[in-house]
């Protein structure tokens, strides 16, 4: 369940009342203003809109990579808006799994050790890690290219190595920003069919960012954004 | 050790600029080798030298004599344990080109006042029973070739005439920088044969106190006893005499330092310079970093390793390639140069001063950026991606 009137409780993610201002030279630019919004565990949630309308700040926010100007951010009882930078970064380590548009992996690591990286910051053996970096690149398809450098795969299995280094720590929740930006049609059905599973099969909470309507089209709820307000959210359910 | 595959791989990136930063470290690391090792070669008599023993000279200088009759009234004096005394002879062997130290003893004494050089009892014993028997340093024999029961002629210049002398040992140092280049004759031989101009002048005294804590004391009790009279006497620790021996040479040590500090300087900025470049190529992936839960201690951390790493793999390569360089090439240095330094060798401590020197240098270089990484603000690096 989705709401956007701050008034439920008990979400996995709660925002209330979320300000967001930028100084530009003397200018000051408001790019949320007053944003609520709760999102129950296991939902697949979209935001479009024009650019600038606030949602890559918004996923920003909610990942615990900027701070809001006013307001809170309440992800499963944590409220991340005051906590220290320390804190912060411990937080996310355990609880926000990414997925940029550019897949952003580490050139330099092979597929293995691009999704084990989260895994190194926790007390997992080495062969615990293993595990678990095997079975993340199985579900994501990937198990044959493990050893593969990110210059040797194509973008389509870039972004499902990123997939599975976002899910390899069971975060609590997936910001995923234009996950499909960079991607030719198929590819991106294969992304966003894996995240549909991840959220299915597996009970994850997705928050996407896009402006690919087809992308829009496969999860639960689309919220439209338009100059840091929400102001529409389409539900559709989903065999 | 779970981040080495890491590090290794960010090193590795750029395998020409990580070997050509590697590189940078070796050569100035090298060069920072064969230069504290020719300063220690300078300051060789300095380091070795006996922290009980002082020297006497005339105090007018060195090259003026002192009475022979001296060594009694030394003796006499509270505090000293022994006395010898020596003269320099300035002889040339073959050609003027073949420097080495030659020097007048009294045999009955000197050995005993410095037990660092070994020889045997035998062949010591051969050589005080020879008034014109010589020994010589090891180093010196290798130079020239000579063997026990060589006959060296040597032409004299402070004392004319052709020498004859009858090798009856060779001498080792106790430690590796111990002086091996010296050869020794019977004071009794030179007084023998230059007796008017000579006899009863010795060139210096060395002299042993019963307590290195009153060496003051003692140095100041000889010059003293002998103020006033027609030789006074300068007397100093071994140590500050070898020390103002080397000053006449010129500031060695000023001159290396200098140099090892532009070095340094250099390789600073080429780190530091090579460094800010990987990691300004980099934002993006450290930001991912810090996205996924990395700190920003983490980062910092990782950044200095990556430095130090390339630090101690060039400091490493480039200080043991000059303590190679010592052991394989320092003999036949020594004979290139003529007896100009008397030995070439690098201590165990200056490999580690110098292998420490590259990791201060890796840590600093790597420092700036490692600050710039640490302060990377996440949203504005993944923008930049």
């Amino acid at each position: 369940m989705v709401r956007l009137d701050g008034k439920s409780n008990g979400s996995l993610v709660q925002v209330r009342s979320l300000d967001k201002k930028y100084q530009r030279g003397s200018e000051e630019i408001h790019v949320l203003q007053g944003l609520n919004l709760d999102v129950d565990k296991g939902e697949f949630v979209a935001f479009m809109g024009p650019s600038g309308s606030g949602k890559t700040t918004l996923l920003n926010l909610l990942g615990g990579l900027d701070v809001p100007s006013a307001g809170s951010i309440t992800v499963a009882g944590d409220e991340i808006t005051h906590m220290s930078g320390r804190k912060l970064t411990a937080w996310r380590a355990r609880h926000v799994g990414f997925v940029f548009q550019m897949y952003n992996l580490i050139p330099v690591l092979t597929a293995f050790q691009n999704v084990e990286l989260p895994l190194l910051l926790t007390g997992l053996s080495k062969a615990q890690r293993r595990q678990h970096v095997e079975a993340a690149l199985s579900i994501v398809g990937l198990a044959d290219r493990m050893g593969h450098y990110p210059r040797q795969l194509s973008g389509g299995q870039e972004q499902r190595v990123a997939v599975a280094r976002a899910i390899i720590a069971d975060p609590t929740f997936l910001l995923c920003d234009e996950p499909t930006g960079d991607l030719d049609r198929r590819s991106a059905d294969e992304v966003l069919d894996l995240l549909g599973r991840l959220v299915k099969e597996h009970g994850k909470t997705v928050l996407m960012v896009t402006h690919d309507p087809r992308a829009a089209e496969r999860a639960h709820v689309t919220l439209h954004m338009e100059k840091g307000v929400l102001v529409e959210a389409v539900e559709r359910s989903l065999s | 050790m779970k981040f080495l595959p890491l590090i290794l791989a960010n090193l590795f990136r750029k395998k020409i600029r990580t070997t050509l930063t590697v590189g940078s470290f070796a050569v100035a690391l090298f060069l920072f080798g064969l230069l504290v090792t020719i300063r220690g070669a300078f300051n060789q008599g300095v380091e070795v030298a006996g922290a009980d023993r002082l020297v006497v000279i005339n105090k007018v200088s060195l090259i003026q004599p002192l009475p022979r009759s001296y060594a009694d009234d030394l003796l006499a004096l509270p505090g000293v344990k022994q006395v010898t005394f020596a003269n320099w002879f300035g002889g040339v062997y073959q050609d003027e080109r073949n420097f080495f130290p030659q020097f007048a003893i009294d045999v009955s004494t000197y050995r005993e006042m410095f037990p660092e050089f070994v020889i045997s009892d035998d062949a010591w014993k051969a050589f005080a029973a020879d008034r014109q028997g010589c020994i010589v340093g090891r180093s010196l024999a290798d130079r020239f070739g000579w063997k026990v029961g060589d006959r060296i002629p040597i032409r004299g210049a402070i004392f004319p005439g052709n020498w004859e002398f009858n090798l009856h040992g060779i001498y080792t140092g106790s430690r590796p920088q111990d002086d091996a280049t010296q050869f020794w004759f019977h004071y009794d031989y030179l007084e023998e044969r230059f007796g008017s101009w000579i006899r009863g002048r010795v060139g210096w005294y060395t002299v042993r106190v019963a307590n290195p804590d009153q060496a003051a004391q003692v140095v100041k009790a000889i010059d003293e006893r002998f103020a006033n009279s027609p030789f006074e006497t300068h007397t100093d620790t071994e140590k500050a005499f070898a020390a103002s021996f080397v000053k006449q040479m010129g500031n060695i040590e000023f001159l290396i330092m200098t140099i090892g500090s532009v070095v340094f300087f250099t390789l600073l900025l080429v780190t530091g310079n090579t460094m800010a470049i990987a990691v300004r190529e980099r934002v993006g992936e450290l930001a991912v970093f810090k996205t996924i839960g990395y700190s920003d201690r983490f980062v910092l951390g990782l950044v200095i390793v990556e430095s130090v790493v390339v630090a101690v793999l060039g400091g490493g390569v480039g200080i043991g390639s000059a303590k190679a360089v010592s052991v394989i090439f320092g003999p036949s240095l020594l004979t290139a140069l003529s007896g100009f330094l008397p030995s070439f060798y690098m201590p165990p401590l200056q490999l580690i001063v110098g292998f420490g020197l590259a990791v201060l240098v890796g840590l600093a270089a790597g420092l700036v950026p490692a600050v710039s990484a640490m302060r990377l603000k996440v949203v504005d690096a993944l923008r930049r991606v």
